[in-house]
């Protein structure tokens, strides 16, 4: 059997539809951890980000910070967690948010740092408030590369999200790790193909977000 | 030579950048290759070394196809520079200029020292040797890149816009390097640009291409700018170009006045001799000029009117004669030696004559003064 | 006395071996990726339209959680280092291609037109012109693609221990002994931190061409 007839089977499994094991259940525990990751990291990462690129200071501090999430390894956190907490979302919150600050926040501060000097300076020469001349003028330009560290984040996030499962917690995660332990490959394809789909809806829904929110004048840098 | 021979080239989409062009490019000169965008020019070039391969007509380099040759040697032997240098950022500048020699065999010594004499002769400090090129400014990476193109020391040079993306006192700089380096090395040049004063200034012929890449007019730049062959090169001449002609125009004949010449610590007999001239020129001990004066009054040099700016017979054109009697608040030009001592005054009627005489003789002997 | 660095014994390696294994089952694909990736970038840049479609595939490639993709080739490899290799080469593989496109890409037309008329060939203006301007992007993606293959390795201790520094997870859980996971989410971080540093200092040693400039990357 292939791994398109597993995905076949998988899906064409009315048992899979429903219930708290049910596709939509897990479909939207899925979505649930993944935000509530992404939205905190976003919290985290957006605002340093932005500070620090609109002075062009901190750079050296951001890097090591951003190194230094990107190396501790979020299955090994995610384990150290429940040690730590016992069972719960947090353990799971952390290493996703650890995973996701990084993108962000390296993406945000590039962004604002490398635009063009010379609307800033006019900018300030017409009299902007700094939070003003960030707001009106870096934030729009530099709007395509932040997209970009926010999308890099989310499918980083919604893969590895997955993990919730290892420690007792629903989504996407939970055919896959199931899967495995009572060796059944079509829920582990399903389940990857579930979590794969995902990821490239959200990469849809990027897309439709920058068509969105982007100035035509400034879609060229993306 | 050079010989284009009826070469079109035209585009899978049909455009055609270059019409039955024929160009004859002579050996040791500067040819310069001037349009306006979208004229074929930068494609003509790069027909030459094989960038570009033409659609139909031939060029030969002394007499030879450069089809036959195969495409690498013939690049090698061919120096090319472009706009913005186009150099090898990863490399310091000693091993970009050591390119081609390099490419060509030479040991990794022998093109370093090669090297080294290059960029003495462009005029590049030996220091900048173990740069990079982002620490070049815009003038100096130019030099590189002219550098690099005279490396293995090739017969001809293709220079596409070379001195475009530089400030004017640079590229005025630069020019100048490159006449100056031209009449020592004497280079089969092919000079593409869109600046028609620069074209006048370095070609010794000048090819006006039109859009659609036909040839309006191949001519020296004298002849271009006293008898343009139509309207459209009239017109990209520019609305001046009787007097930018007139820097082809030697200064050497023009009668000189000595009368009206007096040191500042002239006796009145001296000055009595300058009385019949409307305006006296006042000069320090050695001969300088100092500034005008009114005759029959006492010369005090304070008071004396700005001189404006001389030129030199032997060296200037008529164009800077005229230029400094213009600007001159008597209306005289102020000739001058090498030392700067005055040699003596030319009134604007008298450079007008001039003027007119040197049309009468136009194109037959004006030349090598610029 | 049980130190920081003893390990049980049914992990069957020393912190050392641990280590050792941790760098091989990382490494190694990174490697392989990198290996397939230059010829597939190269071919990305000679020809336009292969480009979409290899984003497109290695997007959904990468969209693939490692660890079903681990439980997928069980069926091929059996519960082995390839197992977890294999995914963790492919992770490489998209991060890589698309910062050696644009690596690639970013050398000036100019400087193309100018090896081009000094008669360069093809390949040796590949190796000689865009390979080295191209290099501080393909560090940029090894960086990332050796950073996330080390975290990953860890993950393949949930097909029959083959997580190297990650199986000391499993006995930290059944065990409870939380410095052990410590132990195991601090020594891969500095491994990753080092390997980065590696990275970079390798970086400076092979752009002295590039403008010092203090970015965050």
């Amino acid at each position: 059997m292939n791994v398109l007839d597993l995905v076949r089977a998988f899906f064409g499994d009315g048992a899979h539809w429903h219930g708290y094991d049910g596709i939509p259940a897990r479909l939207a525990e899925h979505v649930t951890y993944s935000l509530a990751a992404l939205l905190l990291a976003a919290v985290i990462g957006l605002p340093v980000g932005l500070v620090t690129g609109h002075y062009g200071r901190g750079g050296n501090a951001l890097a090591l910070i951003a190194t230094a999430g990107r190396a501790l390894p979020s299955f090994g956190l995610l384990v150290l967690m429940v040690l730590w907490t016992g069972l719960g979302l947090v353990p799971v919150m952390i290493p996703l948010v650890v995973l996701a600050v990084p993108p962000i926040l390296v993406t945000t501060y590039e962004a604002v740092r490398t635009l063009d000097p010379s609307p800033v300076d006019a900018a300030r020469g017409m009299g902007m408030s700094e939070a003003r001349v960030l707001f009106r003028v870096e934030v729009p330009v530099a709007l395509p590369l932040i997209l970009s560290g926010l999308r890099t984040a989310a499918v980083q996030i919604i893969s590895t999200a997955t993990i919730a499962a290892y420690v007792g917690l629903g989504g996407l995660g939970r055919y896959i790790i199931d899967g495995l332990y009572q060796r059944d490959y079509e829920k582990v394809v399903g389940g990857a193909a579930l979590v794969a789909s995902l990821a490239l809806s959200t990469l849809a829904l990027f897309w439709a977000a920058f068509r969105l929110t982007v100035s035509r004048g400034v879609r060229a840098r993306a | 030579m050079i010989r284009i021979d009826a070469v079109t080239k035209r585009y899978d989409d049909g455009t055609v950048a270059v019409d039955r062009l024929s160009l004859d490019i002579p050996d040791r000169a500067i040819t310069v290759l001037v349009g306006p965008s979208g004229c074929g020019k930068t494609t003509t070039l790069r027909m030459i070394n094989r960038m570009v391969e033409p659609t139909e007509g031939g060029i030969f380099l002394d007499g030879a196809d450069i089809r036959r040759q195969p495409v690498d040697s013939l690049r090698r032997s061919m120096g090319y520079v472009i706009q913005n240098a186009g150099l090898f950022q990863h490399r310091t500048i000693l091993d970009n200029i050591a390119t081609v020699p390099r490419l060509l065999g030479w040991s990794k010594q022998r093109a370093r020292g090669r090297a080294a004499e290059l960029m003495e002769r462009v005029g590049l400090d030996a220091a900048l040797a173990r740069r990079y090129p982002y620490q070049l400014s815009g003038g100096q990476q130019q030099r590189v890149g002219v550098a690099r193109a005279l490396a293995a020391d090739p017969p001809v040079l293709l220079m596409d816009e070379p001195f475009s993306a530089v400030d004017p006192m640079v590229r005025k700089g630069l020019q100048d390097e490159l006449l100056r380096i031209q009449a020592e090395l004497g280079k089969t040049i092919v000079f593409v640009t869109h600046d028609i004063d620069e074209a006048v200034k370095l070609g010794t012929m000048v090819a006006v291409l039109r859009e659609g890449g036909r040839l309006a007019q191949f001519a020296p730049p004298v002849e271009l700018l006293s008898a343009p062959a139509d309207a459209f090169v009239e017109d990209f001449l520019g609305a001046d170009r009787g007097i930018r002609r007139l820097s082809f125009f030697p200064s050497a004949g023009l009668p000189l006045e000595t009368a009206p010449l007096v040191p500042l610590d002239a006796d009145a007999e001296r000055l009595a001799a300058g009385a019949d001239a409307p305006y006296l020129l006042v000069t320090d001990a050695d001969g300088r000029p100092l500034g005008w004066a009114e005759p029959g009054r006492p010369l005090e040099r304070d008071r004396l009117l700005d001189h404006g700016r001389p030129f030199r017979p032997g060296t200037d054109s008529l164009r800077s004669a005229l230029d400094g009697a213009v600007l001159s608040p008597t209306g005289w030009a102020v000739a001058v030696d090498g030392e700067g001592r005055a040699l003596g005054v030319v009134s604007q009627r008298v450079i007008g004559d001039a003027i007119r005489a040197a049309h009468g003789r136009a194109g037959a002997d004006a030349g090598a003064v610029r | 006395m049980n130190g920081f660095f003893d390990l049980p014994s049914d992990l069957q390696y020393s912190y050392a071996g641990l280590v050792g294994l941790h760098l091989r089952e990382a490494l190694i694909p990174v490697l392989a990726g990198l290996v397939i990736a230059l010829p597939l970038a190269q071919l990305c840049v000679r020809f336009r339209w292969v480009y979409p479609p290899v984003l497109g595939l290695t997007t959904v490639l990468y969209s693939i959680p490692s660890l079903a993709f681990f439980v997928v080739l069980i069926d091929y490899f059996g519960q082995s280092e390839t197992t977890v290799m294999i995914p963790l080469g492919v992770y490489s593989l998209v991060v890589l291609v698309p910062g050696i496109v644009d690596g690639v890409r970013s050398v000036p037309r100019e400087t193309l037109a100018a090896a081009e008329a000094m008669g360069f060939g093809p390949l040796r203006r590949y190796l000689q012109v865009q390979l080295p301007i191209a290099a501080p992007a393909i560090i940029a993606g090894l960086r990332v693609a050796v950073i996330s293959s080390l975290s990953l390795v860890s993950v393949g201790m949930l097909i029959g221990n083959q997580g190297a520094l990650g199986n000391m997870l499993y006995d930290a859980s059944t065990y409870h002994l939380p410095l052990l996971a410590v132990n195991s989410v601090l020594t891969t971080a500095v491994l990753g931190i080092l390997a980065d540093a590696l990275l970079v200092l390798v970086r400076r040693l092979l752009t002295p061409w590039m403008p010092r400039k203090g970015a965050a990357r």
